[in-house]
């Protein structure tokens, strides 16, 4: 049968019987298309995230007829009873202080191991430890949720620390997020730390430093961008966290600093009045537009922040 | 090794078909026939009830899907009122100013059964000694723009200890029925207290917060009685506790309530296997209310929801 | 006379005499701040396990959730969670991995709609789940697709929570294949497609399974966008179809856990030993099967 297709020549194989009979360029470019396609369906769910929070918010304004001022500012949340009260501070309030409480814990945890892994540890305890940070990024939340009521509450806060906690507060919610976030920090962090080149090291090596001084001195403030955009991407997981706050951390919109008492963050706020089903076009489903538009944007202003890190390390040693 | 790897997810998902199959099959050795689905919602106190019953029902009807959500007797009664469930759980009766107009511009015309009774509790952490409340200070305690901080402000005998306050939320049956009676109006309180449509919430709160107090179903006091403190009410005529007695006599006062179930009509002449749910429910209405530690109907209550729900059966 | 190289001494601090305590307890530190995060995984899944492990029996696994704990059971989570995996698989393979490809082989870098894609990849990967699960409510339950709370709606939004993960994975297990392999094909006169078709693609499916099974395993544990799309918190039966309520592994857990009766308790750590030994398992499939079958060009 003739072909149109070249062979390579005495008995090499034919392009045809390696790769079948040639397509016609329209076939090509259908699959050119429907791939673009593919790819752009994440630019139509990103439209989607935007348009539909956008909307539904501006509705929210319009509707409750409350001030973008009065919503950022107002110090009560209480948008579902008779007297509705829609000042978001007490939510936002209430993810900052769970954020701050876990990147307390974090920073030092995530960075001291990235240091360890990436200085001091052989490579049979990196091999024992790296799968063991990746398993414990695995856990789903649900499972850090539940261990911060049952236990961490009760045995490590009360019963051991003595801190006379309520059953919800926001301490317990705090450390534990930060733990969740550990594995993120340190593995941005380790990778930063890696991609040192070595010579900077041995120059250090050279005029008598020690580990600790080359690590103290040396890699860190080198790695500084990949650690900055670490701690960057962990505080946005913190913000975003839901199930460990909703288990733990309480449902009561408050403007008290003290996170032995129950609290409430936006994304618990969320979890807990979609939980129990609300019609469209409600205030309550007004409201959880109005408040996942606000954890979006600053989510997505951290995440760019990140991002911006990240690149600015990659380039220098690249 | 794209072929082995095809092979896998055919045979994981194979197995998973399997095994739903089944295992749906295995689900209760009951004899009826009644099959299909049939979706509840609505309040939470009336929850464990219904729970109970669709359990029940199941055991005996393996190939009925009953669903039972709580958004609270609010939440219930827009997405009945929607058309979107069978039967709404309530813990008061169906609002004639909100609920009754929704309903009726959508066509939806219901039965009301009254398939239980309930009391609220009010209810403190063991460590806070409360033993009795007049109607008057909890009205002073929860109403709008209460300014108690201290039990003790309360007077007459309430021991120190910081307010720390748990209740339902504005969806809940539950809210309704006590802003109305404690403070007069419905939705009349104070906002700064821990919210939760989730009743069970609300106990595990009370239980760990030493100067707390809450109020919730009678049913979720009576299930975790040995965490709980609960404190009686006086109206004037003394302080009375809640029980299955006082409930059913209506001696506590003003908290006692009855709790229905409203079936939509059109589900009840098109779903033959609505229509086997809620006849199971009432026949079995004492029993299933003891299973879910609910305060049941009185022998009289019982017979009047009988000849009531065959009445609206009939038409 | 002085020279004006710097001395350790300048660049690196005080002197080196009292270094060796110092040194020696900053290795400490630094072993003792890695181990923190490891001892809270052991002492979580020790405590689970001691009150969860008792729990777990054949009839565990093959009762429905029950208002006794003694009957209760975790079959129609089990199914669930099967089934939702089942419509996450068949949304993210073809979507993710023609995206991927898109990405890889066809994208030209330098054009801006391409650059905008990438980067709203990134972004998306990072946004909280429970956004989705918003976006799974207004648009997948209700509004224009109007699912309701059924196994389809909730597959798709999980499906949005792990898309952008499948497609990096995707991009990384493609980029992975040398050039020469590409060029050699399309040498041989093969087209685009043919070379991707034929070459590529069968050189990159064990990194692409791996990002698969990985982002399989994120979307199973998955609770906050089920609890806003998801089902009635009392459902005992299996899924009938892609159109029947459901509930899922998570979600009944959330559910037991709020429970306070400590019997309920017991029964949601015994339903995350389960959890976690899916998990494991498909961990261990996916990187047994990204060990095995990795090619070294």
């Amino acid at each position: 049968m003739a072909t149109d297709a070249p062979t390579s020549g005495v008995g090499g194989p034919s392009a045809e019987s390696v790769f079948g009979p040639p397509r016609r360029r329209i076939g090509e470019k259908l699959i050119a298309v429907a791939l673009f396609c593919a790819a752009a369906t994440s630019v139509v769910i990103t439209i989607g995230i935007v348009v539909s929070l956008t909307g539904e918010t501006l509705t929210f304004f319009a509707d409750q007829a409350v001030s973008v001022s009065g919503f950022l500012t107002g110090g009560q949340w209480t948008p579902l009873f008779s007297d509705p009260q829609f000042g978001i501070r007490p939510l936002v309030q209430g993810t900052l202080i769970i954020t701050g409480i876990a990147l307390i814990v974090a920073i030092p945890l995530g960075i001291g191991t990235a240091a360890f892994l990436s200085e001091y540890a052989s490579p049979r305890v990196r091999k024992a430890v790296k799968p063991t940070l990746e398993l414990l990024a695995g856990v789903p939340t649900v499972v850090f949720g539940y261990f911060a009521l049952t236990f961490f509450t009760p045995t490590v806060l009360n019963s051991i620390l003595g801190l006379d906690v309520s059953v919800f507060n926001g301490l317990a919610g705090g450390i534990i997020v930060g733990v969740l976030i550990v594995p993120t920090i340190a593995s941005v962090a380790e990778d930063a730390m890696s991609a040192v080149p070595q010579s900077l090291r041995e120059g250090a090596y050279g005029l008598g430093a020690s580990r600790r001084q080359v690590t103290v001195r040396v890699v860190v403030p080198a790695a500084l961008s990949g650690i900055t955009a670490g701690i960057v991407l962990g505080a946005s997981r913190a913000v975003g966290e839901t199930m460990v706050v909703l288990i733990a951390a309480g449902q009561l919109p408050t403007t008290s600093l003290d996170p032995r008492n129950p609290m409430e963050t936006m994304t618990a706020f969320i979890g807990a009045t979609g939980k129990g089903d609300v019609p469209t076009g409600s205030t309550g489903y007004k409201a959880i537009f109005a408040v996942g538009f606000a954890l979006f944007l600053i989510t997505l202003i951290l995440n760019t922040i990140s991002i911006r890190f990240v690149r600015r390390y990659r380039q220098v040693y690249e | 090794m794209l072929k082995k790897l095809i092979s896998i997810f055919a045979v994981g998902a194979l197995a998973a078909g399997i095994i739903a199959c089944g295992s749906s099959s295995d689900s209760g050795s009951g004899t009826g026939t009644a099959s299909g689905p049939v979706a509840i919602d609505g309040s939470s106190t009336v929850y464990p009830f219904a729970q109970a019953a669709a359990e029940g029902f199941q055991s005996e009807n393996p190939d009925a899907k009953v669903t039972v959500g709580e958004s609270g007797t609010g939440g219930g009664f827009e997405k009945f009122c929607a058309g979107e469930t069978d039967i709404s759980d309530a813990s008061r009766e169906i609002d004639s100013k909100e609920e009754v107009p929704v309903c009726k511009k959508n066509g939806v015309s219901y039965a009301q059964v009254q398939v239980a009774n309930d009391g609220i509790a009010i209810v403190t952490n063991p460590d806070l000694k409360i033993t009795c409340l007049k109607t008057d200070q909890l009205n002073q305690l929860w109403k709008k723009g209460s300014t108690v901080t201290d039990y003790n402000q309360l007077g007459s005998g309430t021991p120190a200890g910081k307010v720390s306050l748990y209740g339902p939320g504005t969806d809940s049956g539950t809210f309704d029925f006590f802003t109305e009676e404690i403070n007069g109006e419905k939705g009349n309180t104070r906002t700064d207290y821990q919210p939760s449509e989730d009743d069970n919430v609300l106990v595990q709160g009370v239980e760990g917060d030493k100067t707390a107090l809450g109020y919730f179903g009678y049913s979720y006091y009576e299930s975790n009685a040995d965490k709980l403190n609960l404190a009686a009410v006086d109206a004037g005529s003394g302080c009375v506790k809640p029980s299955v007695e006082t409930i059913q006599n209506g001696t506590y006062k003003p908290l006692s309530r009855a709790l229905y179930m409203y079936v939509n009509t059109a589900s009840l002449a098109d779903k033959p296997q609505v229509k086997a749910f809620i006849d199971y429910a009432v026949d079995n209405a004492e029993a299933t209310a003891k299973t879910a530690q609910i305060v049941p109907l009185t022998a009289a209550q019982l017979s009047t929801a009988k000849s009531d729900l065959a009445k609206d059966e009939a038409n | 006379m002085t020279t004006a190289a710097p001395e350790a001494s300048d660049v690196l601090g005080d002197a080196p005499s009292s270094h060796r305590l110092r040194d020696r307890s900053f290795v400490l530190l630094l072993a003792a701040l890695t181990s923190v995060a490891l001892i809270v995984l052991a002492v979580l899944l020790i405590d689970t396990g001691i009150d969860g492990i008792p729990q777990i029996s054949i009839s565990f696994l093959a009762n429905f959730p029950s208002a006794f704990p003694a009957k209760a059971g975790i079959q129609s989570a089990i199914t669930g969670t099967l089934w939702l995996m089942g419509v996450v698989t068949f949304v993210i393979v073809p979507l993710g991995v023609a995206s991927a490809l898109y990405l890889e082989e066809y994208a030209d870098g330098t054009r801006w709609w391409n650059r905008i894609i990438e980067v709203n990849i990134q972004n998306l990967a990072a946004v909280p789940s429970i956004v989705y699960g918003i976006l799974g409510l207004a648009y997948i339950v209700r509004g224009p697709l109007s699912l309701g709370r059924t196994v389809l709606a909730g597959g798709l939004t999980l499906s949005l929570v792990v898309l952008p993960v499948v497609i990096i994975t995707g991009r990384e297990a493609i980029r992975a294949v040398p050039p020469s392999i590409r060029e050699g094909a399309l040498a041989l006169g093969a087209t685009r497609w043919q070379a991707i078709w034929r070459q590529i693609l069968p050189a990159s499916i064990p990194g692409i399974a791996t990002g698969v099974i990985l982002s399989i395993s994120r979307a199973i544990g998955e609770t906050a966008p089920l609890i806003l799309v998801g089902a009635a918190t009392f459902v005992a039966f299996n899924p009938t179809g892609l159109d029947s309520p459901f509930t899922a592994l998570p979600l009944q857990i959330f559910s037991w856990i709020s429970q306070p009766n400590d019997q309920f308790r017991l029964l949601a750590a015994a339903a995350i030993i389960v959890l976690l030994v899916i998990l494991i398992v498909l961990n261990a499939v996916a990187i047994r099967l990204r060990n095995r079958y990795q090619q070294r060009w």
